[in-house]
């Protein structure tokens, strides 16, 4: 079951022509992984499946991406519903200057729950899922900026899920970490993708093979393979992926 | 001697010149700084009697305290006026104005240039403008209204930088869980800015507090508690550029110089206590 398709997907930053003719099609409960040299158009790949781009001046999408079925860039389409059914996680952990309780109520207040018995139950879940409730559940009044960076992305990733999406996009999300909160995001992952479809960017080669189950290719704003993670890591296709796994350039 | 000139061999002459400048300039700075309070406390402080604190202004008391309050009332109604305007103008250029909107810039050029208008000028269009035009008078109203075309710049400005300086990460972070603009303005971007804004709208008080010249020219020199929006008030800095003008009262003068002065005090601790108090709160 393919959660997202995107078709003939082209973008435009101004005249620099940034993503070219990108199709795939992202299966539901799956990690998606996206690797290749930076500047080659992950992030913005990634961005353009929750419209966080519309954010970026001068900046003009063409082609398809659709959710469920349904045309995300359709006029009628809500973009604060679409960035609830997708939620994101990016690459510096972005902890509002607020108390760990109030950043993760923060997105389930947007959507209307007001109750605190509610969002008591909603904070303690999404903690739980982001394997850091044992850890702070002491310290939901503190300010979230006191905590370390690996908590932060932690709560980053609970914040998410808060609001129950259905897609979560990570963007290098453990490119600022150490590699003990490396391991325990990647264990997350594992964990998350019983329930949530999953799409990352790394330009860590080793993690993506740890952790995802497809991996797409990217260069110089192309998508050069798509296809199952231990394809792509044993028998790549194409001689430029090859040449990226193995170390060649990038 | 010998050691001395030892002591100072590693270093430059220019590393020392500048350090002796560095030095100098801090010693002079501070030095100012105490002489003047001194001065204003050892001149004011034997003059501070009872009867400049009396309720009501007679030429035998010279009582400060209408022109306390008329300070008060100044101070609170001018930014009542203008912080909300400037602090919206500025959420507005910084948070919903399109990059590459012309009149950012424009908007931003004008308020630069009002910041360093001397305020004897605003003075002048007060009184142009609310006391004649708008025949307000001399009048509270006329004062606070010039007193708020004069700080607003100030606002704008100062809630600019404090917006820009809020990292870009907290609205994407907001955006990314499907708030709107509004909720990311106002749940996330401001109250990070609030120290900012409020170290700008202090800034202003003090503009105000200090003002003579443009007040005398719109609120008049009356040493009442006002009855209306429409009576003209004098301020204590009015009160006390009028008493040392005369000749007639320069110890009064000296000690409203002290009331003034703590009374900026008090505002700035009060305030700095208030920031701290807004930015816990937010997290507790
Ligand atoms: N906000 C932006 N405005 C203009 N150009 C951008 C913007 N973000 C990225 N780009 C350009 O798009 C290309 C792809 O960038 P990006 O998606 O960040 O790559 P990656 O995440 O793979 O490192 C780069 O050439 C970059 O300069
Ligand atoms: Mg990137």
């Amino acid at each position: 079951m393919d959660k997202l398709i995107v078709d003939k997907l082209n973008l435009y930053y101004g005249a620099n022509h940034a993503l070219r003719d990108i199709g795939m099609a992202i299966p539901a409960r799956e990690v998606t992984a996206l690797i290749g040299p930076s500047g080659c158009g992950k992030s913005t790949f990634l961005r353009t499946l929750n419209r966080m781009n519309d954010l970026v001046e001068g900046c003009r999408i063409e082609g398809k991406v659709t959710l469920d079925g349904e045309d995300i860039y359709a006029e009628e389409t809500d973009v604060s519903v679409l960035r609830k059914r997708v939620g994101m996680v990016f690459q510096k952990p972005t902890p509002f200057a607020m108390s760990v309780y109030d950043n993760i109520a923060f997105g389930p207040r947007t959507h209307g729950i007001r109750a605190r018995v509610k969002l008591d139950a909603i904070i303690e879940k999404s903690l739980r899922d982001a394997a850091i409730w044992d850890e702070i559940k002491d310290r939901l009044n503190e300010n979230a900026l006191s905590l370390s960076g690996g908590q932060q992305q932690r709560m980053c990733i609970a914040r998410a899920l808060a609001v129950s999406p259905e897609v979560l996009l990570m963007d290098e999300p453990t490119s600022a970490l150490d590699p003990i909160s490396t391991s325990r995001i990647e264990d997350l992952v594992a964990e998350l993708k019983k329930e949530y479809t999953i799409v990352i960017v790394t330009h860590n080669m080793q993690q993506a093979a740890r952790i995802s189950d497809r991996t797409a290719f990217f260069f110089l704003g192309e998508m050069i393979e798509y296809d199952a993670t231990e394809k792509i890591f044993s028998l790549p296709d194409d001689k430029r992926t090859e040449n990226y796994i193995t170390g060649r350039f990038g | 001697m010998k050691t001395m000139m030892r002591g100072f061999e590693g270093i430059k002459p220019l590393s020392l010149a500048l350090r002796a400048c560095v030095l100098a300039a801090a010693v002079a700075t501070v030095s100012i700084i105490f002489f003047i309070v001194g001065y204003i406390v050892v001149m004011g402080v034997p003059n501070i009697t009872p009867e400049i604190f009396a309720w009501r202004y007679d030429s035998v008391n010279v009582s400060l305290v209408p022109a306390l309050i008329n300070t008060a009332i100044m101070t609170a109604l001018s930014l009542l006026i203008s912080a909300p305007l400037g602090i919206f103008a500025a959420v507005y250029m910084t948070e919903y104005a399109r990059r590459g909107n012309r009149l950012v810039p424009l908007v931003r050029l004008a308020a630069e240039t009002l910041a360093g208008i001397p305020s004897i000028v605003y003075g002048l269009f007060g009184m142009l403008c609310f006391v004649m035009t708008l025949g307000w008078g001399y009048s509270l109203l006329a004062g606070a209204f010039t007193m708020a075309v004069m700080i607003l710049p100030v606002i704008m400005r100062t809630t600019e930088e404090a917006l820009i300086a809020v990292p870009d990460s907290y609205r994407e972070g907001s955006f990314g869980l499907g708030a709107g603009r509004l909720r990311t303005v106002f749940s996330i971007v401001l109250p990070p800015a609030v120290p900012g804004i409020l170290a700008g709208i202090i800034l202003c008080i003090g503009r105000v507090v200090g003002e003579t010249a443009a007040l005398i020219f719109t609120a008049g020199t009356v040493a009442k508690i006002p009855d209306s929006a429409f009576s003209s008030v004098r301020t204590l800095s009015v009160h006390m550029y009028s008493l040392s003008s005369e000749g007639l009262h320069v110890d009064q003068a000296y000690a409203t110089a002290v009331v003034l002065l703590i009374l900026v005090i008090v505002i700035n601790m009060s305030s700095v206590a208030l920031a701290k108090r807004i930015t816990e709160g937010k997290c507790g």
